[in-house]
């Protein structure tokens, strides 16, 4: 199963270390890791994506937690939440393609963020399944380069927030 | 007030109540030294190796309870400790573990005797710091304190650069300490803890399961009185040895892979295991799949981590300090009517059955020197008095087996890490936390070798220290692995060359006696006894054919014990049989 998993933490040296170092050492995986600071420059938050079952899961959650840096950890599994991510994407379409292309991207309300002889760059953002999609679409034009920055997730209004705040 | 680095790190040693430091000089740590050279109230004890310091201070802290302390300098003096932190830290021991570092203007350099201590051993200790600014210092000492003996303790380790210690500010003692993402839950759950003490009256063939978490929480006391009242038997694993009395009706010993034939029978047909301060690793379960399979869990500790991680199912988590959990359900209990010794008539007398079947035993001989004669002996002569430390193998589960502990903190041993070395500096930290006790190191003759500097250490201290060497001139433990599964092929694990270790002992400055016949074992023992002044070394030459029984093959399941020649004609192994964890 995967799990999207915030964890609030001291923003200190060394703690992103703790956090892969728990995984590598523990032999959990990790799927894709996003870190920035929140609006309290004391603290980043972390948005990781791992697989797992139930019991690593808890132990994921649970060692994290244990680890003297985290503040709070969230599995997004049980909290109804919005993810996104961002990709961008050059591609260098045959003269013949690109207005195809083109029309592609905006219909997955991409973005064009620079523009060449040769080739596009595209932006987009959204969850896993329409960047999976937009992607496949991409592929006959020929993909150059392709960066995403890993998913961030929030919670919906009304369920467990994540509070920048200690909650004790 | 404005002090140095140095001086605000002793001054906050002291204000923590540190009284002893085990420690090792080097480049980065003189402005430390210089400090210490003329403070009264702290003694730092010179060992000989940074290994032996840490392990000190770990024997240091098991005995006394408190925090053990060790300074060493940069590099290699810093990665020389790496094993003793995380012997530690295995075992949950609150040590404090301060390292020089080069200047901060120098890390990252490849300078002198740099090593990026607070990486290597970030998997190793419950927390670390690297102190970039002196302003931190005094806080960071307070915390690391804190963090290493609150919740479930451990090792926590300071890097001190040069320039911060030779630096100097404004010194503040924090009076409290407040670390927002740390809080330990040292209170059970109400709920939880009445489910508890339901299973323990619904169940009929109850079985209590005690580890370190007995002896860290000084739960003793709970323990015993849950045990009585609920008559419930009592297994301890290596590291709840003293936990729970060994000589009490309901002790049935250690269990796991040489554990007692009873504690592991009675595990696997139990219907409820209440661990306590355990954390059910791969030696006390055998095959997860095959452990204790009817029985529902009760599993209490203070490291929500702990529970679930290799077991599957736990019917009731109890996450808190022992001590709190089991006043808690010993509340519960005390409301009950229930007739505890009719209900667990048949229970015990099943359990007193399978004690009698398959007692722990050895066969003595008159001639040579049986392993077990030595520690039994030890035993009889101490009164099950003495503090007893351990090395590794063989040596170790002897010690486990034969000796009965009855009061916790007596027992020092590498349970979880599994450390050769360890039990020879241990003693000599143990002396010094408790310098009116017997000390006795069981070891073997391969673990001796691995930390025998430290006899220095215990000759110029006047430590009187009685290390058993129970010399079967092989890596015993490995050696009975490959006897009984790789075809007797004894690779690397004779050692041949052994040192005449009572002459070691005594170009040291140290006592040195020899027991080679079944007879010169109790005069060696009272002979050792006799010195108050300085270490002893005692070498017990004895049989090398001598394995530790009952054995729990790895990946076998915990009632699938093989036992001694004796009682059943001795079975070769199949290794393939095994699925090896």
């Amino acid at each position: 199963m995967k799990h999207t998993i915030s964890v609030l933490v001291e923003n200190k040296f060394g703690v992103l270390a703790r956090i892969s170092g728990l995984f590598s050492g523990r032999g959990f995986n990790i799927e894709s890791l996003s870190v920035g600071e929140t609006i309290d420059p004391q603290i980043s938050i972390m948005t990781i994506i791992t697989r797992g079952d139930d019991q690593i899961i808890e132990q994921i959650t649970k060692q994290l937690n244990k680890l003297i840096d985290v503040i709070k950890v969230i599995d997004f599994m049980e909290v109804e939440h919005v993810e996104r991510e961002m990709v961008l994407i050059k591609i260098a379409p045959s003269k013949n393609d690109r207005p195809e292309a083109l029309r592609t991207a905006e219909i997955f309300r991409g973005r064009i963020v620079d523009s060449g002889h040769k080739t596009f760059t595209i932006e987009i953002t959204g969850d896993e399944k329409k960047i999976e999609a937009f992607v496949e679409l991409m592929k006959p034009y020929n993909i150059i380069e392709f960066v995403r920055t890993g998913k961030v997730a929030i919670a919906r209004e009304g369920v467990k927030k994540i509070s920048i705040k200690n909650d004790q | 007030m404005k002090m140095s680095g140095a001086e605000i790190l002793v001054e906050c040693l002291k204000r923590e109540g540190v009284k002893h430091i085990f420690g090792y000089p080097g480049g980065v740590v003189l402005n430390i030294f210089d400090i210490l050279y003329d403070e009264k109230s702290l003694e730092l004890i010179l060992t000989r190796h940074e290994q032996g310091a840490v392990h000190a201070a770990d024997g240091y802290a098991r005995v006394s309870g408190k925090a053990g302390v060790a300074i060493v300098t940069s590099g290699p003096g810093a990665t020389n400790t790496v094993t003793g932190i995380a012997t530690a830290y295995m075992d949950s021991i609150p040590l404090v573990v301060v390292t020089g570092q080069v200047p901060t203007s120098l890390i990252g350099n490849d300078a002198f005797q740099e090593a990026d201590i607070v990486g290597i051993t970030r998997p190793c200790t419950k927390h670390n710091f690297l102190v970039k600014d002196i302003n931190d210092l005094a806080k960071t000492v307070r915390e690391a304190f804190h963090i290493a003996t609150t919740g479930r303790p451990g090792p926590v380790l300071i890097d001190l650069p040069k320039d911060v210690s030779a630096g100097s500010c404004e010194f503040i003692w924090p009076e409290e300490v407040k670390i927002r993402s740390y809080n330990p839950k040292y209170e059970g759950n109400k709920w939880q803890m009445k489910q508890a003490a339901d299973e323990i009256v619904k169940a009929r063939k109850p079985v209590i399961m005690a580890g370190g978490g007995v002896i860290i929480s000084d739960a003793s006391k709970e323990l015993k009185q849950l045990a009585e009242l609920g008559k419930i038997p009592v297994t301890m694993t290596l590291m709840g040895l003293g936990g729970f009395p060994g000589t009490h009706k309901l002790s049935m010993g250690m269990l796991g892979m040489h554990g007692t034939y009873c504690a592991n029978m009675a595990v696997q047909n139990a219907d409820l295991i209440i661990g306590i301060g355990v954390r059910f690793d791969d030696r006390v379960t055998g095959r997860t799949k095959d452990f204790a399979k009817g029985a529902r869990i009760v599993h209490i500790d203070i490291d929500p981590t702990s529970i679930k991680k290799t077991l599957e199912k736990v019917e009731v988590p109890v996450v808190g300090d022992v001590k709190n959990v089991l006043t808690g359900i010993l509340k519960n209990l005390k409301e009950s009517k229930e007739q505890w010794g009719a209900v667990r008539k048949a229970w015990l007398a099943q359990i007193e059955k399978w004690k009698s079947e398959k007692p722990l035993e050895y066969e003595h001989d008159a001639k040579i020197i049986k392993p077990q004669f030595v520690v039994e002996k030890i035993y009889e002569i101490t009164k099950g008095e003495a503090v007893i430390c351990t090395e590794v193998g063989q040596n170790q589960m002897w010690a486990a087996q034969f000796y009965k502990y009855d009061k916790p903190r007596t027992w020092l041993s590498s349970g979880g890490l599994g450390t050769m070395g360890y039990g020879f500096p241990a003693a000599i930290g143990a002396q010094i936390a408790k310098p009116g006790a017997t000390v006795f190191d069981i070891a073997g003759d391969g673990s001796i070798q691995m930390n025998i500097q430290e006899l220095a250490t215990a000759v110029i201290n006047k430590l009187p220290v009685k290390v058993a060497i129970l010399n079967n001139r092989y890596l015993g433990m490995v050696r009975q692995w490959q006897e009984l599964f790789f075809n007797e092929r004894y690779s690397h694990t004779n050692l041949d060359v052994v040192p005449d270790f009572v002459m070691v002992a005594e170009a040291y400055g140290a006592a040195g006696l020899r027991a080679e016949k079944p007879e010169d074992v109790e005069p060696v023992i009272r002979e050792a006894l006799k010195i108050k002044n300085r270490p002893v070394f005692m070498d017990f030459v004895v049989d090398w054919k001598e394995k530790v029984y009952p054995m729990v093959p790895a990946g076998a399941a915990i009632n699938e014990m093989i036992f001694g020649e004796k009682k059943d004609k001795k079975r070769k192994f199949d290794s393939s049989e095994l699925k090896i964890a």
